[in-house]
């Protein structure tokens, strides 16, 4: 199961500062880590996050080792028009995760 | 400063050691209710903050999970639970605040999890999930979800009374290499620091819930294990009548307590 959540307003005023928040499912396997019998536990992370709006991109995110599991990524955007938001993870060993929110601006 | 805390630990070595030569199990005060706090009290407000929010708090992704199981078909029955249970919002309602439960089939109390392996066992004719397998706490924590901000209040008659009782003995009995028992930290030193961590009460109010040192969604057993590691006792099974009863009698401790699941702590 790969789940990820996202939270935004579902209408905004136009020129407003929307907060976004989205959540990925994902343990964020280090590769730094061995078995009990002293194997390396192979690198499983995400990679990469982009948000895009009404195909522009707004946000995106490298990830790395260190960041913790389920990781939350918040971030604020400006309401300009009404839309779709577009929200991607990508990852090792073939992990893609696509969300879209809409949103109606005023 | 440094005088003071270095006479502590010597005034607590005397009070264990008078303890032992009155070769007394020695009960320990109970915390009255108006003193009692949930572990989210003693949390950082950046914690408090991961689990008040449900686009934040990272258990909802488990939640989301037992919704998807709760409505999905299984075992040879071909049954999902909503097919009997319904709109799991208003049935399950309250569901885990009365946890542990007597179950006559058994004549002893069930956990919320044997509750839900024992319905897909006899109604749903499915193989029973692992426990601490990823679909049972998801499951767990969805049934749990729908008890959010109601008081714990397991039932306590003469049938369940033998087994909260056994429960208390397990919570007041010194166990393991470092002979401490669970009472000796939460009862009487809740509030102080063991290493870098605060002492919670010790109330399982938001099981199972997300520890950010798992990095994952966890049960009450297995924050019960974790606690037996570290006094070097000896750890019982996950789903033993031991770890059910202790936790009828926690539950029983917390009564009054509102149901934070899923909860997060650190």
């Amino acid at each position: 199961m790969a789940r990820a959540v996202v939270t935004l307003p579902a209408q905004a005023k136009r020129g407003e500062i929307i907060e976004i928040k989205t959540l990925a499912q994902h343990a964020m396997e280090t590769g730094f880590r061995r078995t009990q019998t002293g194997d390396l536990i192979p690198r499983d992370i995400i990679r990469r996050f982009t948000c895009t709006y009404n195909g522009t991109e707004i946000c995106r995110v490298d990830l790395h080792p260190a960041i913790a599991a389920n990781p939350l990524i918040a971030f604020n955007t400006v309401a300009t028009e009404s839309g779709t938001l577009t929200f991607q993870w990508v990852g090792d060993n073939g992990y893609s995760v696509t969300e879209i929110a809409p949103i109606r601006v005023e | 400063m440094s005088l003071r805390s270095g006479v502590r630990p010597l005034a607590v070595a005397a009070a264990c050691f008078l303890f032992d030569l009155a070769g007394t199990a020695a009960t320990a005060a109970e915390i009255p209710s108006e003193q009692r706090r949930s572990g989210y009290e003693l949390m950082a407000p950046e914690t408090r903050a991961i689990q008040d929010d449900d686009a934040t708090n990272p258990g909802m992704l488990w939640v989301l999970d037992g919704e998807a199981l709760w409505n999905r078909k299984a075992g040879s029955a071909g049954r999902a639970c909503a097919d009997c249970h319904g709109d799991a919002r208003a049935s399950m309602k309250g569901v885990a605040a009365r946890h542990p439960a007597f179950d006559p089939a058994r004549g002893r109390p069930v956990n919320l999890e044997q509750r839900i392996n024992a319905c897909r066992a006899e109604r749903q004719k499915a193989a029973p999930l692992a426990y601490e397998s990823k679909e049972l706490l998801a499951l767990t924590a969805y049934v749990a979800r729908q008890s959010r901000g109601l008081p714990i209040e397991p039932a306590i008659d003469a049938r369940t009374r033998p087994f909260l009782e056994a429960g208390r003995e397990t919570f007041n009995r010194r166990q393991g290499q470092l002979n401490l028992s669970c009472a000796l930290c939460h009862d009487d030193n809740w509030g102080k620091h063991l290493a870098g961590s605060v002492i919670p009460q010790a109330h399982p109010t938001g099981y199972p819930l997300y520890r950010l040192e798992w990095q994952g969604l966890g049960s009450l057993q297995r924050r019960l294990r974790n606690c037996l590691t570290g006094i070097r006792a000896q750890v019982p099974d996950f789903g033993a009548a031991e770890f059910v009863d202790l936790e009828l009698f926690l539950m029983w401790r917390a009564r009054g307590m509102k149901i934070e699941t899923p909860a997060v702590r650190p």
